[in-house]
């Protein structure tokens, strides 16, 4: 085996401010009632962010309100589009800087905010840019209207990846937006706020408020907001599904998943093994899509496992700045404790947990890629979102047993299929309720492909035509 | 003389028309006052019978092709025409309304079906998409529908407005539980008759009568329904809570007319789920 040199990112490439205040009308507000965000690689302290209130979020909706009664709504098509391209282009120009501080506020290796969530973002922005003046095409009809200030609450997993799928077909289909981050990973959406500034956004258009559950439920609570869109957690968007029920209030939904990754014994078995790897193990498995459940036929087991365990042992999980890292840290330690938990519940119930034996940094959180074989369907494990990197075995004989197991979950967002088989391939995708199925590939993501899921993974769809609907209305 | 026979009204469960397990039944009066027949009230055991009629009938449906679906929804339409001399008769005596607007009223349900029925293998065409995505895969967008779905028809259309419930849910290969106007239920049972003749496999349709705020929680918060039309709902709110405990796709009140000849798009779509497809391209 050859060893990695270590080959770091520069941390110098962005540097923080000491505290930041919420976003609000185009300028920042002084910093007030702060705690501190840390990088869960170092648990170093990184910026002091401020816990937005009630009020803060009301003087956020205000703004929106304002800029899209007076500035926004009136402009046509193509200049929203034109300041959608400008942002899409600072994102590329300034891509290195927030690669290095995504990956330092969220714990992702610099690998994939570079490759992955900062390219998605600014390509996010350049696609619905052309939206923006092709309204009448969208498939409502001619001159459908915005719903006018959208509430948008983004999850910690890919923050300016999921800022940037919110923000911009909302703003192309010209509302203005509120929107709050995560509470562990503030920082990116704050760059954002600049970059704004820099594209010379009319002031309101887009809103920061920053701070944890309470200032997002102020926000989804605000009589004057039209739209919500959330990604988070199951049992949040059933919160937010009650919170605005009798309510005008449009909602997006995009919330857990528990896919199955199904390999059939026809399947091209390396290649399935990168896409096991990459579907669990990418972003240390917090991802909604996640192909948690690998469902393997049962006649290619031992192989198919006696070569995922070979691969796992090459995996580089570490100093989540080095090019050369494929795991990173866990983005908190709360996630830390209830990936633990449910490893253990997992282990308790009959499951088989095996890992390789990778050295862990002493600072920070970190858990160590994690397969558990002989998994039943009725187990915790194969159930429960775990959102970590823990991927749970189960076999099956038959295509429809693939099937049956692969449905019977509460989520519906995304399946994976490995198979030679063309027409079995297409008879899959058909019978898997899953919004999003990839076969012989896993885990791509494009603004021009509708996301988004069935049954309790939530409604509505982000990216494509479809998401841009999601902001608009028939005019009648 | 001879003794005219009566018509049971009964519900509609699984392709079957029982009586409601709980035995119950409420009078209906005709325009005048008087009275015109016992009508089933539908129960909780009722609504969970449904249910289970539905899904267990959803797959086939929703297999069947569409050309095949719009086929049946065409004999649906066939069916009524031939019927609606009986139709307006009932419409009448139960609301008093003229001649020419009870046919009016049978007019536009049968038209109805015939603009839903030649959606079922255009859908795709215009709600679909190929996706352009940066890099070497096919990429397809299509549209499933969503499963099992809770109805409740308008309160003040006895046909009408129960079959522009009812038809953008099946079109697209949905099966739904619909609960009909308490007041206004009798073409309700007669349309059941009529679906039951038109190749429409049993339990795709289930209609009960009875009151919708009794039946509406109990539709609203069980688990093994997908999605929920609150259209003749008077507590639609509280329904919307139950509906999200499994993040049920929900129609509020009052979004689209249930009182034309057609449909619109968007309504069908509501009960239908957006699924992408990726597959590499390669040698």
């Amino acid at each position: 085996m050859f060893d990695y040199a270590p080959a770091p990112e520069s941390r110098d490439l962005v540097k923080f401010q000491e505290s930041y205040g919420h976003f609000i009308g185009g300028k920042f507000t002084k910093p007030s009632n702060t705690y501190g965000t840390i990088n869960p690689a170092t648990e170093e302290t990184l910026a002091q962010i401020s816990h937005g209130t009630a009020k803060d979020v009301d003087a956020a909706v205000k703004a929106a309100r304002n800029a899209y009664e007076k500035t926004w709504s009136k402009l046509d098509g193509a200049t929203r589009g034109k300041y959608l391209y400008r942002i899409a282009r600072i994102i590329q120009e300034r891509s290195r800087e927030l690669a290095v501080a995504e990956t330092l506020n969220n714990g992702k290796p610099i690998k994939e905010t570079r490759d992955a969530d900062i390219p998605l973002a600014a390509s996010w922005f350049f696609y619905y840019a052309g939206w923006a003046d092709k309204l009448d095409y969208a498939g409502l009809g001619p001159n459908p209207v915005a719903h006018g200030v959208a509430a948008q609450v983004v999850p910690w997993n890919f923050p300016l990846m999921m800022l940037a799928w919110k923000i911009a077909p909302a703003l192309a289909a010209g509302n203005t937006v509120v929107l709050k981050p995560a509470e562990t990973t503030p920082l990116s959406a704050l760059l954002f706020a600049e970059i704004c500034q820099q594209a010379e956004l009319p002031d309101g258009v887009v809103n920061i408020v920053t701070g944890f559950g309470d200032t997002g439920a102020a926000l989804i609570d605000h009589n004057d907001i039209n739209k919500v869109a959330f990604t988070g957690s199951t049992n949040v968007g059933r919160i937010i599904a009650k919170q605005i029920a009798g309510t005008n209030k449009k909602a997006t939904l995009e919330l857990g998943g528990k896919a199955a990754n199904i390999v059939f014994e026809d399947a091209a078995l390396d290649q399935a093994v990168e896409g096991i790897v990459n579907g669990i193990f990418f972003n240390q498995g917090h991802v909604c899509c996640a192909g948690s459940r690998l469902l393997v036929q049962e006649s290619v087991q031992d192989v198919l496992i006696k070569k995922l365990k070979a691969r796992m042992e090459n995996i580089r999980l570490g100093d989540p700045m080095d090019k050369n890292t494929d795991i990173g840290a866990i983005n908190s330690k709360a996630q830390l404790t209830k990936i633990d938990k449910l490893v253990k519940q997992g282990v308790k119930e009959g499951g088989q947990s095996w890992a390789p034996n990778c050295p862990m940094p002493k600072n920070g959180f970190w858990f160590a890629p994690t397969i558990i074989t002989g998994v039943a369907p009725t187990n915790t494990v194969a159930r429960e979102e775990i959102f970590g990197p823990v991927l749970s075995v189960m076999t099956f004989r038959t295509p429809a047993e693939a099937v049956a197991k692969a449905n019977n979950t509460q989520y519906g967002l995304s399946a994976g299929v490995w198979t030679e088989k063309g027409s079995r391939i297409l008879k899959m995708a058909d019978q898997l309720n899953a919004g999003v199925v990839w076969a012989n590939t896993y885990n791509q993501f494009d603004p021009a492909s509708p996301f988004g899921g069935f049954k309790e993974s939530g409604y509505g769809r982000e990216g494509g035509r479809h998401g841009l609907l999601s902001y608009l209305k028939g005019s009648n | 003389m001879r003794l005219e026979i009566k018509k049971t009204y009964k519900l509609f469960i699984g392709g079957k028309f029982p009586r409601s397990e709980s035995g119950r039944v409420y009078k209906i009066n005709n325009h005048k006052g008087d009275f015109l027949a016992n009508v089933a009230k539908a129960s909780r055991k009722d609504v969970r019978d449904s249910v289970v009629a539905a899904r267990a009938a959803q797959s086939g449906w929703a297999g069947a092709s569409a050309y095949n679906r719009g086929q049946v929804l065409y004999r649906i339409a066939e069916m009524l025409e031939g019927r609606r001399d009986q139709f307006v008769a009932e419409i009448r005596e139960l609301t008093g309304k003229s001649e020419r607007q009870a046919n009016q009223e049978v007019d536009n349900a049968i038209d109805s079906w015939v603009w839903h029925a030649g959606w079922t293998d255009k859908i795709e065409s215009v709600a679909g998409n190929m996706n352009p995505v940066a890099g070497p895969f096919f990429n397809i967008s299509t549209n499933q529908p969503t499963g099992v779905v809770a109805a409740f028809a308008p309160q003040d259309s006895p046909l009408v407005g129960l079959v522009n419930t009812i038809a953008p849910v099946i079109v697209s290969g949905n099966s739904v539980v619909v609960v009909t106007s308490e007041s206004l239920p009798l073409s309700a049972v007669t349309l059941a008759e009529v679906l039951e003749t038109s190749d429409l496999p049993g339990g795709v349709v289930n209609i009960l009568t009875g009151n919708a705020k009794e039946l509406g929680s109990w539709l609203a918060s069980h688990m093994d329904v997908n999605a929920i039309d609150l259209e003749g709902t008077a507590n639609a709110a509280e329904l919307e809570i139950l509906a999200a405990e499994n993040l049920k796709r929900v129609v509020r009140p009052g979004i689209y007319s249930r009182t034309a000849a057609k449909g619109t798009l968007q309504h069908i779509l509501d009960f239908m789920e957006v699924k992408t497809v990726w597959h590499p391209k390669g040698n």
